[in-house]
């Protein structure tokens, strides 16, 4: 049983442009599925629709977000907030915007347990503390009294992944979570979420266009091009042998230092052509 | 010996800690280089590598002069410019380039592509101005009908370009490319590097290519120098480094990069 099905979702620019074609996946409790592929191609778009933090300039057209089995377009905005906020969380790529410089550590975390859930603030208190230690900060009291600025930026990733796990939500959008770190802290880091995500049994949808990050991460994935997914599968088959032309050439153009000689193939012309192809016929089949 | 390019003597740079300046006097300095010394030869193209703080883009900054040291000493084929002055350098600018990671910041949102080309070599007295910059597109394989566009209307990996070309356009001896292909997809990455090989080999450059990502470096780089913290932990041939890593902190770099593999296991 998935606990996050999205099928079919449609999102347009305002002036009509397609930014996702009929988008369909599923993830299950205690499942990491990766969302993968160049900018532009609608990752971040996928999360935000299903966190409902689309940009202003863009609107839902059409399909549907089961969250736990209930059809989140189907319900009241509030009652949609409400779902969403106890339900799922973010957990975004720049550590530094996503906290507030003026306010200290400690309430950051606590504001959606009290907000949210309506917990009382010692109590709160309390669980920032253990969720602090839970992501193996060392000095949790004084953390939570530091300013961002105060603190690295893997210690302010290791932050966000205890606020967003503090509310016990069910499903967690990762958006390129460590693009902003450096490698050595970036293999902290996915250890950490993936340590979290499975004592927790999170479904985590995981956005990224890093292939090697994705090995490492999660067991299932999705290509996107153009807003469209061209491909969907485990990812040892992946590795194995992609079955997409544009996902095999993507994996070619991976560098990888274990491959001396390996040359880089940036994705070939030809092969461009043929999935802008493949996603014209399927505008145009989709405005019969 | 003729073949060097660069020589650097036990450089020394370090900026003022502003955070914990005292109310009246001198902030403290932090130490950000601890005495480097190491040579690049003609032709090399060295990979700078290292993590965050690391200090390998003040490095790279202060070979070409952004920066100035605190002591020690840069020999740029044969003359001193550790502390030269401005107007001294002037003349020496046009051998040592840049190109420069984030590709929108660093070109004029308001100058045409052939404008943004142009601009070094007219501050540098060169003529034929319009033929240089064909020249220095073609090179870098755009088309010249790109003179009249502006860079909001290019891709991350055509904006790139025009940085390279700025900076080949001047015909320099030695080129720092400063995190070039970071903020670029994988295929725009391969094709940058691609173009970039090319060019080292067809204008006999020597490169100094900074960057955290070996794989990157391991592609385009035939020496490595490793920072950690200000000093150099290994300068090594690309393959030696990969084969028989000698610090420790290389095995860590190189145990933390996640290979496009799921049979790699991180312990």
């Amino acid at each position: 049983m998935s606990y996050l099905s999205i099928q079919d979702l449609s999102v347009r620019l305002r002036n009509g442009l397609p930014l996702l074609r009929k988008v369909s996946l599923d993830v299950k409790a205690g499942e990491v599925r990766a969302l993968v592929g160049e900018s532009g191609a609608g990752k971040s778009m996928i999360g935000k629709a299903v966190l409902g933090i689309l940009p202003r300039a863009v609107r839902l057209t059409g399909g549907k977000i089961l969250l736990d089995g209930e059809d989140l377009l189907a319900l009241p905005p509030k009652t949609r907030r409400q779902r969403i906020g106890a339900k799922a969380a973010l957990i975004p790529q720049d550590p530094l915007t996503a906290l507030n410089p003026s306010r200290r550590i400690g309430p950051q975390i606590t504001d959606r347990l009290v907000d949210i859930l309506g917990w009382k603030r010692p109590e709160a208190e309390a669980r920032a503390l253990e969720l602090l230690e839970e992501v193996h900060i060392q000095s949790p009291g004084r953390v939570m009294k530091s300013y961002p600025h105060e603190l690295s930026g893997g210690m302010r990733q290791r932050i966000l992944i205890a606020s967003a796990f503090a509310a016990e939500p069910k499903l967690i959008i990762a958006d390129e979570p460590t693009t902003a770190l450096d490698v050595t802290v970036q293999k902290q880091i996915l250890k950490l979420i993936r340590e979290m995500q499975e004592r927790h049994q999170t479904a985590l949808l995981f956005v990224t266009h890093d292939l090697g990050v994705v090995s490492k991460i999660s067991q299932s994935l999705s290509v996107l091009y153009a807003g469209k997914v061209i491909e969907d599968t485990d990812v040892r088959a992946f590795f194995d042998a992609p079955r997409h032309a544009y996902s095999k050439a993507l994996l070619a153009a991976t560098p990888k230092y274990t491959d001396p000689d390996g040359s880089l193939m940036p994705v070939p012309d030809n092969i461009i052509a043929a999935v802008e192809r493949e996603v014209a016929a399927f505008d145009a089949q989709m405005n019969e | 010996m003729s073949d060097l390019i660069y020589q650097l003597k036990d450089l020394k740079v370090s900026f003022p800690d502003l955070s914990q300046k005292p109310l009246l006097g001198a902030a403290p300095r932090t130490q950000v280089l601890k005495g480097l010394t190491f040579d690049v030869a003609k032709g090399d193209v060295l990979g700078i590598v290292g993590g965050s703080g690391s200090g390998k883009s003040t490095l790279g900054r202060t070979m070409i002069r952004l920066l100035e040291p605190d002591s020690g000493s840069v020999l740029f084929e044969g003359s001193e410019i550790a502390h030269m002055n401005e107007d001294d350098l002037r003349p020496l600018r046009k051998k040592f380039q840049m190109i420069f990671q984030d590709p929108m910041s660093s070109l004029n949102p308001r100058r045409q592509v052939g404008g943004i080309i142009a601009g070094p070599m007219r501050l540098q007295g060169f003529d034929n101005l319009s033929a240089r910059v064909n020249e220095a597109l073609e090179m870098v394989g755009l088309p010249k009908t790109f003179t009249n566009r502006y860079p909001h209307e290019l891709s991350g990996g055509q904006r790139q370009r025009v940085g390279i070309a700025r900076a080949i356009a001047l015909r320099p001896d030695f080129i720092l490319a400063d995190e070039i292909v970071s903020g670029l997809d994988v295929s725009s990455q391969a094709q940058v590097l691609n173009l970039l090989e090319q060019l080292v080999r067809d204008l006999g450059l020597t490169l100094a290519f900074v960057s955290h990502d070996l794989s990157v470096i391991r592609r385009l780089c035939s020496r490595i120098l490793v920072l950690h913290q200000g000093e150099i932990v290994e300068n090594a041939l690309t393959a030696n480094l990969f084969s028989n890593p000698q610090a420790d902190y290389t095995r860590t770099l190189l145990d933390a990069i996640p290979l496009p593999d799921p049979n790699q296991v991180w312990e």
